[in-house]
C-alpha cells in the first residue's frame, strides 16, 4: 500500500516561507521534513510525519512550478497560473518595525495618490504594491531566489560562467558547505543575469534591477559578478584569499562607475561591462612619472614633505616611495593587455599592499600616503595628464583602502 | 439570422519559443465559429505579438450561438512545413446571450494545449449583437438564465418555482473512434473537448426550451454530468429546477432568503412564540411530524438492463412498501394542504427540486432521505454504424441513432419513478435536494439518485400567485418556523417504517422523529444547539472479478448490504457526537473491478426540536461472553468520547438541563437493537411509542471480533484540531460570523493497494485512514487561517484501476470571528481588526491623519490608523494574530548564510524594501521617458529590420512590453463551492461557467511524476476558470464544483491523461462594508479592474 499520487492545489497559492528557504538551500524533501520536525511545526494542528511529508512535497512542487517564472521575474506580475493574494496586499513576514511602516506609507502617499498599503501576513511571500494601475512587484521571495551565499560566489568570482565551471560546482559545494543544488541555482542565476544584461543598453545596475526586480543592493552585487565574469579578473590566487566578496564587489562598483565606457557615454552597448579602451591607452602616458627621473624625484620630495612628522612609518615610506610608485604606474601602463587586466587585483596586492603591510603601515598611514601621492602629482609642472591621473588614482585609491586589511 | 458575433484579437504575451534557431515565434491566430474561420496576420519574431486585428464578424443563428463555442487557435507560422499549433482557447459565449449578464467578454485568456498545458496568453474581445426573434417554433432558448447555485441566487427573488427539468444527449466518444488510431493524441483530445463543449451547449439550449415551455425564465441548481461510457459512448446529462426569477433592484436591502445567516442564537428565540402571525412566519403552516430512521428510508433497488433476463427483486427496507397513499387519511388540515399541493405537483411527472436551500416558508415538512440505485449493463456496441461515417458524426449528432438517448432516458425515468414512489410512501409529495450520479466500471454502470422527501408550501407552485408576501389564511395552527420542518409528514398510526416519535421539543404539539436525515442544507430558520460537524461513513467491499451479467448481479447483491452498513456507521457516529440530525447527506457508491467503495458524508447537527440522542451502550451477546472488564473499558471510552464531543461542539441544549437527562449514560431499560439485528426493532415498536421524552440507548452487541473492529473504527475519527470546524453543507450550523478569508482548494490522493490478500476489514481501515489523513493534511495546510471552518467538503471516491483508490476533495476554508458570536454589524469586524493590528504593530493613531481623504472612505468611521489599511484590516485580522505568534520563530528561520542580502532584522529588510520602493517609484517616473525613447529606437529598428539582430530586437521589445504589461494588473478572482462569499454581496450573476479540459502527457517523469502532472493541471484549470471569469468582468466564482476528475496513468509508458470538468457561476461581488459607498462604482465595474479599483 502506497500513496501513488497526492496533490493539494489552492485557488490562492499557499507558500510557506520556511519551506521555501529549505528548498532554496537545496535540501531534499526528506531533509526538509526533518528540519521542520525539529522546528516543532508538528505541534501545530496535531500533524503527523506523513502530513508533513505530504505538505513539503506539495510546497516543493509549487516552488518548482514557480521557478520557471522566477527566471524572468517581469512575467510574474501578470502571470495567470498562480493567484497570489491581491495586488494591493503587502505581506510582512516579521513583526514590522513601526518606523519602517510609517515611512513606507508616507512614501506612497506622497508619490501616488490612490495607493493603499495592505498588511497581509504569512505565508504568501510575493508582494505587490500598486499605484495608478502600475503594478510593481516587490518580492521577498524573489530576493531570496536571487540571493546567494558570499562564500560560494567568492569561489566562482571572475571565473568564466561556462559549463566547465559548472562541472566544478561539486568541489565548490564540498568546500563551501553549500548544497550542490543551491550552488547550481546560484550559478544559473549568475549565468541568466549575465546573458540577459550582456546585450542590453544602458547602465548595468539599472538593467539588472529592472529586469529581475531586485533590490538596489542585490542588483549591485550582481553587477559586480557580471563585471568580474566578463573581465575574468583573477581572484582565486592564494594571496587574494583574504579578500571577501564584498571587498571585490566594492572594487567592481568603483571600476564600473569610473573606468568603463559607461562612465563617459551612457547609451553604449556593454558600456558597463567593458573597460574604456581609450582610457586604458591613455594610462600609458602616466609612465612619465617613473621614467622621467626628475619628475620622480620631484614627486617623491613633494610627498615626503607633506608626510614628514605625520606618521610613524615615514622612513619606510620614504625608502619605498620609488618602488611603490613604479608598482602602481606599471600596473596602469600594462592595463591595455587583457592578461594584465585579469591580474589587476593580484598586482595591486603584490606590488603595493604587501610591501606596505610588511612595513606595518596602518590603514591611516595608507590613506595619508595615497592622498598625498595623488595630490602631489597635480603640483608637478611638467605632468600634463591630470585627468587621466585622477581617473586612475581615484579608483586605485579606494580599491586599496578597501583591500588593505588582514 | 438572429445574431452577429464579433471577435477581435488584440495581443499575445509570454508565448512559447517555437523557433529554436531564433528563440522566437511567428504567431498568428485562427478564429473559428461554426464553419467559418478567420485569420489574423502573422506577427513575426515576437513572443509578445500585437495583432490588433479587425473585428471578425460571424452572422449566425442563435441556436448556434448557444451550442457552439468560439474557438481561437494560436499557431506558429512556418514557411516550409505545416504550421505548428501553439494552443487553443474555447470561449463559451452563452453569458453574452442574456440581457442582464455580461455585455462583453474581454481579457487575457491562457492559451491551452492538451499536451503542453498553458503556453502563454492571448487578449481577446468578444461581443454579440442579438436580434429579437419572435418565432414561436424557435429552437433556441436565449435568455434563459442558468445557475449552478442550489438556492435562489442572491439579488433575485423567486416568484414561481416550476419544477424539475432534465435532458440528456448522447454521442460517440471520439477517443473510441477508429480514427483515433491514426490521429495524434492532441487531435483526439481536442475533438473530445470540442464535442463535449458542443454537447453541453446543446443540452443547455434544450433545457432552456423546456423552461420556456413551462413559462419560467431561469434554471437554478443546474447540475450537468458526463458519463464516459467508453465504447458505448458519451452521455451528457443535466437536471435543474425551473423558476421564474425577478431581479431585485440593486438599491433594495438584501433579499428575504437569508440562508447565509443561520440563526446563531436558537435557544432564545426558538420556542417562545409558537403562534406567530402568519405574515411574519410564512413557514408556520401545518405542524405534522415526521420520522425518518435513515436505515429505513433508503431504498435500494437493483435492476439490470433490459437485455438481461435475470430479475433481481427490488430490495426495500422495512415498511417502505406500504404504498403511496400512506398519508391520505390524515387530519383535515393536511388533507387540504396536500390536495392543493398535489394538484400543483401531480400535474408534473417528477415533483423534484435540485435546490438544497429555500426561501423561508417554502419547505413545510421533511420526511427523510429517499434514494434509489440501479445497476445497468452498458451495451458494447449500440451503433451499427461503422467506418468513415463516424468522423462526420462527431460533428453532427443528430444522425446518431435515435434510440440511444432514449435508452438512457428510460433508465433514469425508472429511477425517478422509484424515488417518487418512495417519497409518496413517506407521505410527501415532493423531493428536494435531488441529485443524480453514476459510477461506471467497464460495462457495468450504477445509476443513483437521492433526495429528501418533503412537503412544500403550495403557494410557490401555483400559477398566478406571484406575491411572496401574500399570506394564506387557510392554514391555522401555525407552528414556529424553527421546528415546523421537523414534524413528520406521514401518519403516525400508519408509519412507513418503525420509528420512535416524540412530541416536538419546541411546540409540544406535533410529533417529531428521534433522528432526521436529509440531503438539503440546514434551513436558515432551524433552531440548533452548538456547532455542526462533518460525519463520514466509509466502507469497502471486495467483490469477485466477473464479466457482464454475473458482475452486475454480484454488485446488485452487495449494494443493499453496503447501504445498510453505511447507515449503521452514520447513525453510530451521529450518536457518538451527541447529535440528532444529518444535513447534506450524500452517499456515493463507486464500483471497481474487484471492489465497491461506499462513502457517505453529511453534516451532523443537534436540532433542538428533536429529542436528545441517547448514548451508545455496549453489550456482550450473552453475559460473560467477553470479559466484562473489556466491555466496560470500551463503554467508558465511548462515554468519554461523547462527553468530549459535547464539549467540542458546544452542545448544551437548554432542554437537557430542564429534564435532567444530561447524563450520557443511557438507561438500559429501553433497548432498541436497531443496528445489530434489524428485525427485532419492529417487535419493540409498541413499547417505543410510550418512551417519548426519554433517551434511548443504542446497544451495540459485541458478538464477534468484527463488532469489536467496528467499535474501534468508530473511535478512530479524530476530531478536528482546535480552531477548526468542518461541514459539507453551505452553512456551518452554529457559525455565521464569517470574516473574509477564503481559500478554495482541490486535493487528490490516489492510493495503491499492494497487498493482494486484503480483507474487507483491512480495506475499510485503509480507506478510513485515507480519508482521515486527507482531513489532517487540510488542517495542517490551512493552519494559518485558524479560526476557520472547512465548508462544503465534497469527497468523491473512484476506483480508477484494480488496485487504486482515488479520493478527490474540493472544499473551501473560511475564517470566522471567534469572539463575536452575536449577529454581526457591518462595522464591528473592521474596528476590531484595526484594534488588533494596532495592538501588535503598536501603530500610532495619527498615522492616518496624513492619509489623503480620497484614500479611505471609511476613514471617517474608524479614526485610528490602521484604517489606512482598512479594508484589509478586516481581512487580515485573523492572520495578524498568527504573525504575533510566528514572528519570533520566523526570524530564526532566516538562513544566516544568505548574507549577501541582509535579512538580519526586519527593520533592515524593510529599509531595503523602502529603498527599493523608492527606486521603483523613481524608475517609473523616469520610465515613461525611457519607454518613449525605447519605442523610438524600436520604431527605428523596425524600419531597418534587416540590419537589426533579431535577438536584440526581441530583447529590447520584451523589456519594453513587459513593462507596459506590468501596468495591467491581474484581477483577483475568488472561488468558492458555496453560493455566497463571506463579507461580500453578489450584485450580478454573469453566467454559468462550465468547462471541460483534457491534459495528456507522454513525458510523465519529466513533468514531476503523476503528482507533478496533476498539480500543474489543476493549477492550470483554476487559472483558466479565473481568466474566463475576469474576462466576463467578474471577480468571483460561486457554487464552484469539480464534477469530474478522471485520472489515468501508465507509468511504464511514461504517460498519463486526466480529464477535468468544472462548473460554477461567475459573479461580481462587492464588499459588504463598502457596498453603500461604492454602489455607484459597482455599476460601472463592468471590467474587472474597474470593480476593484472602484472600491478604493
Amino acid at each position: 500500500m502506497s500513496v501513488e499520487l497526492d496533490v493539494f492545489v489552492g485557488n490562492t497559492t499557499i507558500m510557506d516561507e520556511e519551506v521555501y528557504q529549505l528548498w532554496l538551500d537545496g535540501h531534499t524533501v526528506n531533509d526538509a521534513v526533518k528540519v521542520r520536525m525539529e522546528g516543532g511545526v508538528m505541534d501545530e494542528c496535531e500533524a503527523s510525519k506523513d502530513v508533513l511529508l505530504s505538505d513539503t512535497m506539495d510546497q516543493y512542487r509549487t516552488f518548482q512550478m514557480c521557478e520557471r517564472l522566477l527566471h524572468s521575474p517581469a512575467k510574474l506580475a501578470n502571470q495567470l497560473l498562480f493567484q497570489i493574494p491581491p495586488h494591493r496586499q503587502i505581506m510582512l513576514i516579521e513583526r514590522c518595525s513601526r518606523d519602517a511602516l510609517i515611512q513606507l506609507t508616507h512614501l506612497f502617499q506622497r508619490s501616488h495618490n490612490s495607493l493603499f498599503l495592505y498588511l497581509f501576513v504569512k505565508p504568501p511571500p510575493l508582494c505587490y504594491v500598486s499605484s495608478h494601475g502600475n503594478l510593481f512587484f516587490v518580492s521577498l521571495s524573489l530576493f531570496r531566489y536571487y540571493a546567494f551565499d558570499d562564500t560560494f560566489v567568492r569561489e566562482v568570482l571572475g571565473k568564466k560562467l561556462s559549463k566547465g565551471t559548472k562541472k566544478d560546482l561539486d568541489d565548490i559545494s564540498a568546500k563551501t558547505n553549500v548544497t550542490l543544488k543551491s550552488c547550481r541555482r546560484q550559478f544559473d542565476n549568475f549565468k541568466r543575469v549575465f546573458k540577459v544584461v550582456e546585450e542590453l543598453k544602458g547602465p548595468l545596475v539599472e538593467n539588472i534591477r529592472q529586469h529581475f526586480l531586485l533590490s538596489d543592493k542585490l542588483a549591485r552585487d550582481y553587477a559586480a559578478i557580471v563585471f568580474f565574469a566578463n573581465n575574468r579578473f583573477e581572484t582565486g590566487k592564494r594571496k587574494l584569499q583574504y579578500l571577501s566578496f564584498q571587498d571585490f564587489a566594492f572594487c567592481a562598483g568603483q571600476l564600473i562607475s569610473n573606468w568603463t565606457v559607461g562612465a563617459v557615454d551612457n547609451m553604449v552597448e556593454d558600456m558597463d561591462v567593458d573597460l574604456d579602451k581609450e582610457f586604458l591607452q591613455e594610462l600609458k602616458e602616466l609612465k612619465i612619472l617613473i621614467t622621467d627621473k626628475d619628475l620622480l624625484d620631484q614627486h617623491k620630495s613633494l610627498v615626503c614633505t607633506a608626510l614628514r612628522g605625520k606618521t610613524k612609518v615615514f622612513i619606510e615610506m620614504e625608502n619605498n616611495f620609488k618602488n611603490l610608485s613604479r608598482g602602481l604606474i606599471n600596473i596602469a601602463a600594462k592595463l591595455t593587455n587583457t592578461k594584465d587586466v585579469r591580474d589587476f587585483f593580484i598586482d595591486l596586492v603584490e606590488k603595493f599592499i604587501e610591501p606596505c603591510r610588511s612595513d606595518r603601515w596602518t590603514a591611516a598611514d595608507m590613506k595619508l600616503y595615497l592622498t598625498h601621492y595623488t595630490n602631489s602629482a597635480h603640483i608637478l609642472d611638467t605632468f600634463k595628464h591630470q585627468v587621466v591621473w585622477d581617473r586612475y588614482m581615484g579608483v586605485v585609491k579606494s580599491c586599496i583602502f578597501k583591500m588593505y586589511h588582514d | 439570422m438572429p445574431g452577429k458575433l464579433k471577435a477581435k484579437i488584440v495581443a499575445g504575451r509570454h508565448l512559447p519559443v517555437m523557433d529554436r534557431a531564433s528563440d522566437l515565434t511567428d504567431a498568428f491566430v485562427e478564429v473559428k465559429f461554426g464553419n467559418t474561420t478567420f485569420k489574423t496576420d502573422v506577427c513575426p519574431k515576437s513572443l509578445n505579438p500585437q495583432w490588433n486585428s479587425e473585428w471578425f464578424k460571424f452572422e449566425v443563428d442563435d441556436e448556434d450561438l448557444q451550442d457552439e463555442p468560439l474557438q481561437i487557435t494560436v499557431l506558429d507560422h512556418d514557411t516550409y512545413s505545416a504550421n505548428d499549433a501553439i494552443g487553443k482557447v474555447y470561449i463559451d459565449i452563452d453569458p453574452l446571450l442574456y440581457s442582464e449578464a455580461a455585455s462583453v467578454i474581454s481579457g487575457w485568456f491562457p492559451i491551452y494545449d492538451t499536451i503542453h498545458g498553458i503556453r502563454g496568453e492571448i487578449n481577446v474581445i468578444v461581443k454579440v449583437e442579438l436580434f429579437n426573434d419572435l418565432n414561436r417554433f424557435r429552437q433556441s432558448s436565449c435568455g434563459v438564465k442558468f445557475f449552478c447555485t442550489t438556492c435562489i441566487p442572491q439579488c433575485y427573488r423567486a416568484t414561481l418555482v416550476h419544477g424539475f427539468v432534465e435532458e440528456l444527449v448522447v454521442n460517440e466518444d471520439p477517443e473510441y473512434q477508429w480514427i483515433d488510431r491514426i490521429r495524434t493524441p492532441r487531435a483526439s483530445n481536442e475533438a473530445r473537448q470540442r464535442l463535449i463543449s458542443l454537447m453541453s451547449g446543446e443540452l443547455q439550449r434544450k433545457i432552456g426550451l423546456k423552461v420556456l415551455e413551462m413559462g419560467g425564465n431561469a434554471v437554478v441548481g443546474y447540475l450537468q454530468c458526463f458519463d464516459l461510457e467508453g465504447e458505448s459512448g458519451l452521455v451528457v446529462r443535466a437536471i435543474g429546477t425551473a423558476c421564474t426569477l425577478d431581479k431585485l433592484s440593486s438599491g433594495s436591502a438584501p433579499n428575504t432568503n437569508t440562508h447565509m445567516h443561520p440563526n446563531t442564537a436558537p435557544a432564545s428565540n426558538a420556542c417562545n412564540s409558537p403562534s406567530k402571525d402568519g405574515k411574519e412566519s410564512p413557514l408556520a403552516h401545518g405542524c405534522r411530524s415526521t420520522h425518518n430512521s435513515p436505515v429505513h428510508s433508503v431504498c435500494s433497488s437493483q435492476r439490470l438492463s433490459q437485455n438481461f433476463s435475470v430479475s433481481v427483486p427490488t430490495l426495500i427496507f422495512t415498511g417502505m412498501g406500504s404504498g403511496g397513499s400512506a398519508g391520505k387519511e390524515a387530519g383535515p388540515l393536511r388533507t387540504l394542504l396536500r390536495q392543493q399541493t398535489q394538484t400543483a405537483l401531480e400535474q408534473r411527472e417528477f415533483p423534484f427540486f435540485t435546490l438544497t436551500s429555500f426561501p423561508p416558508g417554502f419547505l413545510l415538512h421533511v420526511g427523510g432521505v429517499v434514494s434509489a440505485r440501479s445497476v445497468k449493463l452498458l451495451d458494447r456496441i449500440h451503433n451499427p454504424a461503422l467506418g468513415n461515417t463516424r468522423s462526420y458524426k462527431l460533428l453532427d449528432w443528430n444522425s446518431v441513432t435515435a434510440d440511444e438517448p432514449e435508452t438512457r432516458d428510460a433508465w433514469w425515468e425508472e429511477i425517478r419513478q422509484e424515488i417518487k414512489s418512495h417519497a409518496r410512501a413517506l407521505g410527501c409529495h415532493a423531493v428536494v435536494g435531488y441529485s443524480e450520479s453514476t459510477s461506471i466500471c467497464e460495462e457495468v454502470c450504477i445509476l443513483s439518485a437521492s433526495g429528501t422527501a418533503a412537503i412544500l408550501n403550495p403557494r410557490y407552485m401555483r400559477e398566478g400567485c406571484l406575491d411572496i408576501g401574500c399570506t394564506d389564511h387557510r392554514f391555522e395552527e401555525p407552528s414556529p418556523p424553527n421546528c415546523g420542518f421537523c414534524h413528520i409528514p406521514y401518519d403516525e398510526l400508519n408509519m412507513p417504517f418503525p420509528a420512535q416519535l416524540t412530541y416536538c421539543y419546541h411546540c409540544r404539539r406535533q410529533k417529531v422523529p428521534d433522528v432526521l436525515f436529509t440531503t438539503i442544507d440546514l434551513p436558515s430558520e432551524a433552531a440548533v444547539a452548538g456547532k455542526g460537524c462533518l460525519i463520514q461513513a466509509r466502507l469497502c467491499r471486495l467483490k469477485k472479478k466477473a464479466q457482464g451479467e454475473a458482475n452486475a448481479t454480484a454488485i446488485s447483491n452487495l449494494l443493499p448490504f453496503m447501504e445498510y452498513e453505511l447507515h449503521t456507521q452514520l447513525m453510530n457516529k451521529l450518536k457518538l457526537r451527541s447529535m440528532n440530525a444529518l444535513f447534506g447527506l450524500h452517499i456515493q457508491i463507486s464500483v471497481g473491478e474487484n471492489m465497491l467503495l461506499g462513502l457517505a458524508s453529511a453534516t451532523g447537527v443537534y436540532l433542538t426540536a428533536l429529542p436528545a440522542p441517547g448514548g451508545i451502550q455496549i453489550a456482550g451477546k450473552t453475559p460473560g461472553d467477553l470479559s466484562s472488564e473489556h466491555i466496560s473499558s470500551i463503554q467508558k471510552r465511548i462515554n468519554d468520547t461523547i462527553a468530549v464531543n459535547k464539549e467540542l461542539y458546544q452542545i448544551n441544549p437548554p432542554e437537557l438541563a430542564e429534564e435532567g437527562v444530561g447524563s450520557p449514560i443511557p438507561e438500559p431499560r429501553h433497548r432498541s437493537r436497531l443496528f445489530r439485528s434489524h428485525s427485532e426493532s419492529s417487535d419493540e415498536l409498541s413499547e417505543l411509542d410510550l418512551s417519548h421524552g426519554k433517551k434511548d440507548a443504542f446497544v451495540l452487541e459485541i458478538d464477534d471480533t468484527d463488532a469489536v473492529e467496528d467499535i474501534h473504527s468508530l473511535l478512530i475519527d479524530a476530531p478536528p484540531p482546535t480552531g477548526f470546524y468542518s461541514c459539507n453543507t453551505e452553512n456551518m450550523p452554529g457559525i455565521s460570523n464569517w470574516t473574509s478569508g477564503v481559500q478554495m482548494f482541490t486535493s487528490v490522493r490516489v492510493l495503491r493497494l499492494s497487498n493482494a490478500n486484503l480483507t474487507n476489514q483491512g480495506l475499510n481501515k485503509i480507506f478510513t485512514d485515507l480519508c482521515e489523513n486527507l482531513l489532517k493534511s487540510f488542517y495542517f495546510k490551512l493552519r494559518s487561517m485558524i479560526p476557520c471552518c472547512l465548508c462544503h467538503l465534497n469527497f468523491t471516491v473512484a476506483v480508477p484501476e484494480e488496485e487504486l483508490i482515488q479520493v478527490t476533495v474540493t472544499a473551501v476554508a473560511m475564517t470566522y470571528d471567534k469572539e463575536q458570536t452575536q449577529e454581526k454589524t457591518a462595522e464591528k469586524p473592521v474596528n476590531k481588526g484595526s484594534l488588533e493590528a494596532e495592538e501588535q504593530l503598536q501603530f500610532p493613531l495619527e498615522l492616518c491623519a496624513d492619509s489623503s481623504s480620497s484614500n479611505i472612505q471609511t476613514a471617517s468611521k474608524i479614526s485610528d490608523t490602521v484604517s489606512l489599511f482598512t479594508p484589509a484590516a478586516k481581512l487580515c485580522q485573523n492572520q495578524l494574530l498568527i504573525v504575533r505568534s510566528a514572528g519570533v520563530g520566523e526570524s530564526t528561520n532566516i538562513s544566516p548564510r544568505a548574507a549577501s542580502v541582509d535579512y538580519g532584522s526586519f527593520a533592515d529588510r524593510c529599509s531595503t524594501w523602502l529603498e527599493l520602493l523608492r527606486l521603483k517609484a523613481h524608475t517609473i517616473r523616469r520610465g515613461s521617458v525611457k519607454t518613449s525613447r525605447r519605442t523610438q529606437s524600436l520604431a527605428h529598428s523596425v524600419s531597418s529590420l534587416e540590419r537589426c539582430s533579431p535577438l536584440q530586437e526581441g530583447r529590447s521589445r520584451s523589456l519594453r512590453s513587459s513593462r507596459s504589461f506590468g501596468g495591467s494588473s491581474v484581477t483577483v478572482v475568488k472561488m468558492t463551492p458555496l453560493s455566497f462569499l463571506s463579507g461580500t454581496r453578489i450584485i450580478k450573476y454573469l453566467g454559468i461557467i462550465n468547462m471541460f479540459f483534457i491534459r495528456e502527457t507522454t513525458s510523465l517523469r519529466e513533468e514531476g511524476g503523476v503528482s507533478g502532472f496533476l498539480h500543474s493541471f489543476i493549477a492550470e484549470v483554476f487559472a483558466m476558470v479565473r481568466a474566463h471569469v475576469a474576462a466576463l468582468g467578474g471577480n468571483a466564482v460561486v457554487s464552484y464544483s469539480m464534477k469530474e476528475c478522471v485520472f489515468m496513468e501508465n507509468p511504464n509508458k511514461n504517460q498519463a491523461q486526466c480529464l477535468i470538468n468544472v462548473s460554477g457561476d461567475a459573479v461580481i461581488c462587492i464588499s459588504e462594508t463598502d457596498q453603500e459607498s461604492s454602489a455607484s462604482t459597482a455599476n460601472t465595474g463592468q471590467t474587472g479592474g474597474g470593480g476593484t479599483d472602484g472600491a478604493t
